[in-house]
């Protein structure tokens, strides 16, 4: 038995601030899943089941957020699925629809992922205190920051190079009308004099809080057929995990990324990522995890990434742009990142990026990943269904 | 029938022993010994497994990402294949149903968990609610389901003594049931929010559960009498209270007809029915008659592990299929405010011939 092909027919986001006070969650969730309807061409009767991912409950305060934004979304009536794989779960609510769509059970299903960060507090929410266990105080930052420090004494990398990462992202924001941050008066200089957060994270090197929302609409060869514009289609798409903490760990390069890439690889017929892959959307919420993702997911040899970033060839003119939507380093509504990159993927493969177009791009990876470096969810899109 | 790529099979099912408190036990550690016992009983290690997937939630733990402690105890190394939902097991089960629709997978480990007791799970639940013009107000499960109960008494169609009777036969059902947590009778006791009186809600309990699904020739190697899901389908309703008439399901029953259940009679049903008065609504939306055995183990009444609870009903007839006590049998679980999202599974002792 085989799958069946699925299709990215619709892709809508709202724009990313700091604080959405003018709509609920509910509107925030909907304002995304209508533009993506639209861009499908599609009405809400026309989709036969929801999946929604978003990060940690607290993060909002609301437990199971999806019973009531069932309303909003259209489900009434309908399967509702609700995803939360920590950080990447944007990623994985995408590929758990998808799955919906190649498993035969559904034609047309309608994926969502949010957070607005404003309703609450992401740092702290991350760190309520647990008895018997070490608490984190210190948030994302600090518990990656020591990680980026190993990285850098493994590979010899210059300290600068997060900071090249910062600034191009940044710069890439500006041509993407979705971004949170447009900092039009950015400067490397200004990157480099950025206070330091979590040595040797410095605070322009740091992803933002955002408010935001994505959603893609899914669909069978079927239905694709219907759409009004080039869908992308799927190739290949897989999760992988490993647990927090072990002996062993390589909290750099973990093994689950790796074994996640391979996997993505082997179904899309991929042997040379680096040369068949046009552009990347990976997930980068501190500057240098850049380099370090680009050895994980086979685009450099380990110990090399770093001089990709350093040469240029990650810029959006260069030989493999990655995040030239500005990624996570400009917009961060946690439970959506992941769901933008798979997204800003496909935006990718439809020729559909706007003034943050790779030109001739038609092959596309989207990764994110969570928790304690993880849980890895990554897919490769395409400008041409699947021939297998 | 309805017709899907792969006949897929729950080939092994454990819970825990569940009780009031389990202080001495992180959920990891609750957890663990249920996990041995579901991959002993088909001899497969985790390295087997091809995809695993859970389900839980923070607000029970009380802090975000509380799933990952779980992983460690799962022992994801090397590297596996996973996804959780923030849902009901019965919706990792789901997901994981499909994951081997898409032929991925052959074999799916799912598990769930949750301990009630640490904190007050009456005021947990509230935060469920629209977070904007319900959750202010703090209006607690069993006040939610006592509006519930008494729009079933307005309408005719139960009466206190029917509550009664629902509670009573779960807890002597319960007294053949090792894990369950109230084993035989109770007294109904006063008004907890008339008109439910305490004997019409659920325990507060700590408990997991553990399913193995398999495909094809794999589920026959694993298991001597696979229980194969038939048909699968689960349906959310509106979220508030005040446009859904709170004494019917059609969410359940749009989800059953999906799944085939009204195609031929079932022998047996487990109803994810945390308030007496919510099997009678179950019920009547799935037109089951006496002639059905409803909740055998004693149902959510007797044991109710928020976020297993809906898990367990699908093992507990996967169970009695295993041991030829069942042939066609029907398990559902539930979520949200008064049965607002539910899920209906179908399954069978028999092989193949109804679906092909």
């Amino acid at each position: 038995m085989s799958k069946q092909p699925v299709a990215v027919t619709g892709i809508g986001q709202t724009k990313h601030v700091a604080a959405r006070r003018d709509v609920s969650i509910a509107g925030l969730v909907r304002e995304a899943a209508q533009r993506a309807l639209e861009d499908a061409g599609l009405d809400w009767p026309d989709i036969d089941a929801v999946v929604i991912g978003k990060a940690p409950d607290f993060f909002e305060g609301v437990m199971m957020p999806e019973l009531y934004l069932a309303d909003a979304l259209g489900a009434v009536g309908k399967p509702m699925l609700r995803v939360h794989t920590a950080g990447s779960v944007g990623g994985s609510t995408a590929l758990v629809a998808s799955n919906l769509v190649a498993a035969g059970v559904h034609e047309t299903v309608l994926t969502v992922a949010f957070e607005k960060q404003s309703e609450s507090n992401a740092m702290w929410g991350l760190s309520l205190p647990v008895p018997f266990t070490q608490p984190l105080v210190a948030g994302a930052g600090g518990f990656f920051a020591p990680h980026i420090r190993s990285y850098m004494r493994r590979t010899g990398a210059p300290d600068t190079i997060g900071s090249l990462v910062a600034y191009k992202d940044r710069r890439n924001a500006l041509k993407n009308p979705y971004a949170h941050l447009h900092e039009h008066d950015i400067t490397l200089e200004k990157v480099q004099a950025s206070p330091m957060l979590w040595d040797p994270v410095r605070y322009s090197e740091t992803c933002p809080s955002s408010d935001g929302a994505c959603a893609m609409v899914l669909s069978s060869r079927e239905r694709a057929a219907r759409a009004p514009h080039r869908p992308a289609w799927v190739h290949g798409g897989a999760m992988r995990s490993e647990p927090t903490m072990f002996a062993g760990k390589d909290t750099v390069s973990p093994q689950a990324g790796k074994d996640c890439a391979a996997d993505v690889y082997r179904q899309a017929g991929i042997t040379d990522p680096r040369r068949e892959i046009d552009a990347v959307e990976m997930y980068v919420p501190f500057s240098w995890y850049e380099p370090m993702w680009l050895e994980n997911l086979g685009f450099a040899q380990e110990g090399e990434g770093w001089k990709l970033t350093e040469s240029g060839v990650t810029e959006l003119d260069g030989d493999l742009p990655v995040n030239p939507s500005g990624g996570v380093l400009s917009t961060n509504p946690i439970g959506a990142s992941g769901m933008i990159r798979f997204a800003e993927a496909a935006l990718q493969v439809r020729g559909q990026a706007g003034e943050h177009q790779v030109d001739g791009a038609r092959r596309a990876v989207g990764h994110a990943y969570g928790g304690g470096s993880q849980f890895f969810a990554m897919w490769l899109v395409g400008d041409e269904p699947p021939t297998s | 029938m309805p017709s899907y790529a792969r006949d897929v099979a729950v080939v092994a099912f454990a819970q825990s022993d569940h009780k009031r408190h389990t202080d001495e036990q992180s959920e990891v550690e609750m957890l663990m010994p249920v996990l041995h016992q579901v991959l002993a009983a088909t001899g497969l290690k985790t390295g087997d497994i091809d995809f695993t997937c859970s389900g839980s939630s923070d607000y029970l733990a009380g802090r975000a990402f509380s799933f990952t402690m779980a992983l460690d105890g799962v022992g994801a190394w090397p590297p596996i294949s996973e996804s959780h939902v923030e849902m009901d097991g019965a919706w990792a089960l789901y997901e994981a149903w499909v994951k081997i629709q898409t032929g991925e997978a052959d074999t799916a480990l799912v598990y769930s968990y949750g301990k009630s007791s640490p904190g007050s799970v009456r005021d947990v639940l509230t935060r469920q609610l629209d977070p904007y013009y319900v959750a202010p107000l703090w209006p607690d499960a069993p006040a939610l389901a006592a509006l519930q109960a008494q729009a079933l008494i307005d309408a005719g169609e139960a009466d206190e003594k029917a509550l009664a009777g629902v509670a009573s036969r779960s807890r002597a059902a319960a007294a053949g049931n090792p894990h369950a947590q109230l084993r035989g009778e109770r007294p109904q006791g006063d008004y907890a929010v008339q008109p439910l009186r305490t004997g019409d809600l659920p325990p507060v309990t700590d408990g997991a559960a553990a399913v193995i699904l398999a495909a094809d020739d794999t589920a026959r190697r694993l298991c001597e009498r696979p229980a194969w899901i038939r048909g699968i389908d689960h349906r959310i309703e509106a979220h508030s209270l005040g446009v859904r008439d709170l004494t019917d399901s059609p969410s359940t029953r749009q989800a059953a007809e999906r799944a085939g259940a009204f195609e031929r009679p079932v022998d047996t049903a487990e109803l994810h029915a945390p308030f007496s008065s919510q099997e009678l609504v179950l019920r009547k939306a799935l037109g089951l008659d006496d002639s059905v055995s409803v909740n055998p183990s004693g149902g959510a009444l007797a044991a109710n592990p928020i976020m297993a609870a809906g898990l367990i009903r699908i093992g507990e007839v996967a169970a009695r299929i295993h041991r030829g006590e069942s042939a066609r049998a029907l398990a559902h679980a539930t979520s949200g405010p008064c049965l607002q999202q539910n899920l209906v599974a179908v399954l069978e002792g028999q092989e193949g011939e109804a679906s092909r």
